[in-house]
């Protein structure tokens, strides 16, 4: 389980988080979402110690990430597994590699059971004989799916994606969005999604936090989202033609 | 750079990734350096002949300059400035983009301290290699000056092989050399700085290795004076 509590940060001095608590529970999908510029990213970056905040704490069950020792982080760090926006894949090692990274650093298993645990994770994102093809030879949700491959080869306790639809035709988005839902409970994985994606939300949000200019304006499950009664979230949900044809049915009883 | 000392990977992980660099960096800069080593030291040759017009300088005289010029300056420095063209840009270039795709984030999130991963072995290698490189140059530039005065007949070959063999100071060699460490962890050091703290985008990774090179390039000059200063 995550914890965090009044997370605060500023920018010199744009305030871009005023802080925010919440609770993200394993073996569920926990959503972070928010209009572009809200500060999702950021939470995200100081829940994961690449942006410091100026205030708040960060707790990895119970353990204070934000006040470790650089050993205590490291720790809890070699836990993390983490889904970038651009997939984030070494450019220089193939895919095989890519994914045996974080045991060739992290763990001194024998080669033979890395390439077994390596192989494993790939069939289980649906990626099988391109264990050699270079970063820069996959399609978009194959990076992805690489992506996430690599987050949980290290049997990672908790999972983080930034935006893991952006870029990807709706299809693709939908299968990587069950992927990551699958992964969650079959691994009993903490799972933090940050998008803006509706599709997502209405797909996987076990548990969704929405925020709006730095704040948490309301939190809920996706059953709850289309009947939040506060208008920021209501103009993000039902942004799109497709929401809006829901509202509309949904009206009309 | 206290960033590189704390809390380090393992020692065999270092090991490998340096000798990886060492390829990258000291093998594939040998075409260029041979070229350019080589016909430095033919151009040296025949300019020195062409302005030596005196009868009472004996022609030996040519290969001396040529050796002094290039075990003192040539090949250190000169190689120096071809390294951070082609090595310094690459370092910073490499850096920058894996900064901006944020695989220097995925890294730092997977617990690994990303500055000594990617800085160090990139230093140790430039270390390792470089003054192998100046080693090199040093002995192909001479011998483009064998080459091309010997062809030419501004030399004979007798008077140039007595010529780098007269008055042979062998301080000059571990001169050189000791440039060849200084230099090699300059450009590879501000490189690595240019290029891990590169931010933006593609427009800024393409600034940051402009940046490099030419930083590394006045570093290696101002050092390259104060060397000749301290230890001549």
């Amino acid at each position: 389980m995550i914890k965090i509590s009044n997370i605060r940060k500023s920018f010199d001095d744009k305030e871009v988080l005023f802080g925010i608590d919440g609770v993200f529970k394993p073996g569920r999908t926990n959503l972070i979402i928010g209009t572009s510029g809200t500060g999702k990213s950021v939470l995200l970056k100081c829940m994961v110690g690449l942006v410091e905040p100026d205030e708040g704490v960060v707790l990895y069950d119970d353990r204070n990430f934000t006040e470790a020792s650089r050993n205590v982080r490291r720790d809890i760090r070699r836990e993390i597994g983490m889904l970038f926006q651009g997939a984030a894949l070494f450019d220089s090692k193939n895919v095989e590699k890519n994914v045996m990274f974080p045991l060739d650093m992290l763990t001194n298993m024998p080669k033979d059971e890395k390439l077994d645990r390596v192989n494993f994770v790939l069939q289980r994102v649906g990626l099988e004989n391109v264990n050699k093809k270079m970063p820069s030879e996959l399609s978009g949700g194959m990076k992805k799916r690489v992506g996430i491959a690599r987050a949980i080869v290290n049997n990672s306790k908790y999972l983080y994606c930034d935006e893991p639809n952006s870029g990807l035709d709706p299809k693709t988005a939908i299968l990587i969005d069950h992927l990551i839902k699958e992964i969650t409970y079959e691994f009993e994985i903490t799972t933090i999604v940050v998008t803006h994606d509706m599709n997502s939300v209405m797909e996987i949000g076990d548990y969704i936090m929405y925020l709006y200019q730095g704040k948490k304006l309301w939190e809920g499950s996706n059953d709850e989202i289309l009947d939040a009664r506060v208008k920021e979230l209501q103009d993000f949900v039902y942004a799109n033609k497709l929401m809006q044809a829901v509202k509309d049915r949904r009206d009309e009883g | 750079m206290g960033l590189m000392f704390i809390k380090r990977e393992k020692f065999s992980t270092y090991v490998k990734l340096v000798i990886d660099e060492c390829v990258l960096i000291g093998i594939d800069s040998l075409v260029i350096v041979t070229i350019i080593s080589t016909f430095i030291g033919a151009v040296t040759c025949i300019q020195t002949a062409y302005n030596l017009v005196s009868p009472l300088i004996p022609d030996y005289i040519i290969s001396l300059i040529v050796r002094d010029m290039t075990l003192l300056e040539l090949a250190p420095t000169i190689t120096a400035l071809v390294f951070a063209g082609k090595v310094g840009s690459n370092i910073a270039g490499e850096l920058g983009t894996m900064r901006i795709t944020e695989q220097v984030d995925a890294l730092e999130v997977m617990g690994i301290n990303s500055a000594s991963f990617l800085a160090l072995p990139k230093i140790l290698g430039s270390l390792i290699t470089y003054p192998m490189l100046v080693i090199i140059a040093g002995f192909l530039s001479i011998l483009g000056g064998y080459v091309a005065g010997t062809v030419t007949q501004v030399i004979t070959p007798e008077e140039y092989i007595y010529g780098i063999r007269a008055d042979f100071i062998e301080y000059n060699v571990t001169f050189a050399l000791i440039k060849s460490f200084v230099f090699a962890f300059l450009i590879a050091s501000i490189s690595c700085y240019k290029g891990y703290y590169t931010e933006g985008g593609a427009l800024e990774v393409g600034k940051a290795s402009t940046v490099a090179v030419t930083n590394s390039c006045i570093a290696v000059l101002a050092a390259d004076y104060l060397l000749a200063q301290l230890l001549l």
